[in-house]
């Protein structure tokens, strides 16, 4: 009995192949281990998760636990947060190795990362830090890019920033830079709509006209999230990309102009501090898969993220 | 887009054009640092609050991260006074690795040295089993030797045996009551008074999801080190015995193995 089961299951890789998951058209929300109870008691439901890929890097343990019960039942989301793709210095192989190992594991929908920096020299600063936009860094961050996406064989979505500082040796606009590493390394984009509105608060100018540069064609999947407020040196509104908090008003506007352009692309509310009950979450997701619903009819079948 | 001019003076000043994160990150976690120059805010606004963002950020959520590994000391000399210490702690030992569970080994030790917190000596070992707990919850999945496996060896060559750890087993050894604070305070458990000065030895397993801390009897760090470093089962038990003349050596290994501190039992090459 035991060789029969073992010579069906012989196939190359190590575990069982986990169930294709689709995530067209769906809302999602951030995977919070304190949900973990709560979604896993009302049973498979429409919708993603996205988890922070340094989460489960690991070598066992709850966090895999968990992932693996989620991963079944649902499409998931791996977002890393520190591979430093914007930053100056080589990527960091040991940390691609362990994001490539987690692609490969869980076999996620979707997987993306930051226009940003985290690690200079040794130390990690543990946020998304900011770069000048011209020549010599687009060259930079898209051999990056490219490194990535060879290391895990498949399509990488970049998401937007959230930025406080503008550099004085920036040439480029955001929106422009964006569209190049796109066009140059085939990557695929995460909008970030609550980015675009904290950005063009904090650096005075027009959300809608930012969406109007920016190449929503390569969009593959939209983040919402709360902010927060303070002041600038001069006393001026200064947004905080806080995920603390429900989706502002505004971010819901500008989200509902963005699906009507770019079709109902997988969409997450992320919430990463000050986290609410379940109930609470889930109702946020709801209220984007509302939206996203509306649209249904405008699925693009060109902009698919299948494995390259 | 505006086309990049060589002739700029800001682009003259600067120099390297990658040289960005260099410049930009100093300051980061070092309050004595200017804004950097080479960033603004928009049409040549003032950057200090702005620039301010990312150091609250960077400061705020690695003192978070330290919090979440080391919840019991933070209850233990409250918020205001943790928060205080670790923020020392991250200038000085900012992590290295972008995985923040790998986060504060050296905290243990900075905790020693804190002039603040000389008047508890015993906080180092708290902060000690904490992290190691961590380590615990992370570890690498495995099967645990049960009392059958070890029932099932052939007794004659016991002495010999090496017993194979499981990934996530620990020991530490406190001079101080480190393990009935940890307990005290990662708990609901009512406060009762502790005898601080009661050295307390801690195994930390976790057989499955869940991790457990317990209190080693007397001989039994001795013992459980020397297992888990290789050493043959009879001269682990001698070296136990050695250590403390009480040492019960069939409480030990019942109580070992139902804490699922090891995966296997191997026959010795001798």
């Amino acid at each position: 009995m035991d060789a029969v089961a073992d010579i069906s299951e012989a196939p190359a890789s190590r575990r069982p192949r986990l169930p294709a998951r689709p995530i067209a058209g769906l809302a999602g929300t951030s995977f919070k281990p304190e949900h973990l109870g709560a979604i896993r008691a009302e049973g498979p439901q429409r919708g993603f998760f996205e988890v922070h890929a340094e989460n489960y890097m690991g070598a066992g343990g709850p966090p895999h636990f968990a992932l693996e019960s989620i991963r079944r039942d649902h499409p998931i989301s791996l977002h890393g947060v520190c591979m430093s793709i914007g930053g100056p210095q080589p990527i960091d192989r040991r940390h691609l190795e362990r994001f490539q190992a987690l692609v490969e594991r869980y076999e996620p929908a979707l997987v993306s990362e930051h226009l940003a920096w985290s690690t200079h020299g040794t130390t990690f600063f543990n946020d998304l830090l900011p770069l000048p936009y011209n020549l010599s860094t687009l060259n930079r961050v898209s051999e990056h890019i490219d490194e990535v996406q060879a290391a895990i064989g498949r399509r990488l979505l970049l998401e937007n920033p959230s930025t406080y500082v503008v550099f004085q040796d920036s040439t480029m606009g955001e929106t422009d830079f964006i569209r190049e590493l796109a066009r140059r390394t085939g990557c695929g984009l995460l909008l970030d709509v609550n980015n675009v509105f904290v950005s063009a608060a904090n650096h005075g100018y027009d959300a809608l006209g930012y969406l109007a540069d920016f190449p929503l064609e390569n969009v593959g999947e939209i983040h919402l999230a709360g902010h927060a407020e303070q002041a600038d040196d001069e006393g001026d509104l200064l947004l905080i990309d806080s995920h603390d908090g429900p989706v502002a008003d505004a971010v819901w506007k500008l989200y509902e102009i963005v699906v009507a352009r770019c079709g109902p692309q997988p969409t997450l509310v992320e919430w990463d501090s000050k986290i609410p009950e379940w109930t609470i979450l889930k109702a946020e997701a709801g209220a984007a898969q509302a939206i996203l619903d509306r649209h249904a009819g405008k699925i693009m079948p060109d902009r698919t993220h299948a494995r390259r | 887009m505006r086309v990049a001019n060589d002739a700029e003076p800001a682009a003259l000043d600067r120099g390297d054009p990658l040289s960005y994160a260099a410049a930009f990150a100093p300051a980061l976690l070092d309050p004595q640092d200017q804004t950097p120059a080479l960033v603004t805010g928009p049409n040549r606004k003032s950057a200090v609050k702005r620039y301010n963002v990312y150091r609250n950020n960077v400061t705020v959520s690695l003192i978070d991260a330290l919090a979440a590994i080391y919840p019991a000391v933070q209850r233990i000399v409250g918020a205001e006074f943790f928060r205080a210490m670790a923020r020392f702690h991250i200038r000085a030992t900012p992590p290295t690795s972008p995985l923040l569970f790998e986060y504060g080994r050296d905290f243990p030790d900075f905790i020693e040295t804190y002039e603040f917190a000389r008047p508890l000596p015993w906080l180092a070992d708290v902060a000690r089993v904490e992290r190691v707990w961590l380590d615990a919850y992370h570890a690498a999945d495995g099967g645990t030797l049960t009392s059958e496996g070890l029932a099932a060896f052939p007794p004659e060559r016991l002495a010999e045996a090496i017993l194979v750890p499981h990934p996530a087993t620990r020991i530490v050894r406190s001079k101080f009551s480190a393990l009935s604070m940890f307990l005290a305070n990662r708990s609901e458990a009512s406060e009762e008074a502790i005898d601080a000065t009661t050295p307390e030895d801690a195994l930390i397993t976790r057989p499955g999801m869940a991790v457990f801390v317990r209190r080693l009897p007397p001989g039994g760090a001795a013992f459980l080190r020397r297992l888990v470093a290789g050493e043959p089962l009879g001269e682990a038990a001698s070296a136990a015995f050695a250590a403390n003349d009480s040492f019960d050596l069939a409480a030990n290994i019942g109580a070992m193995i139902e804490a699922g501190a090891f995966r296997a039992i191997l026959p010795g090459d001798r």
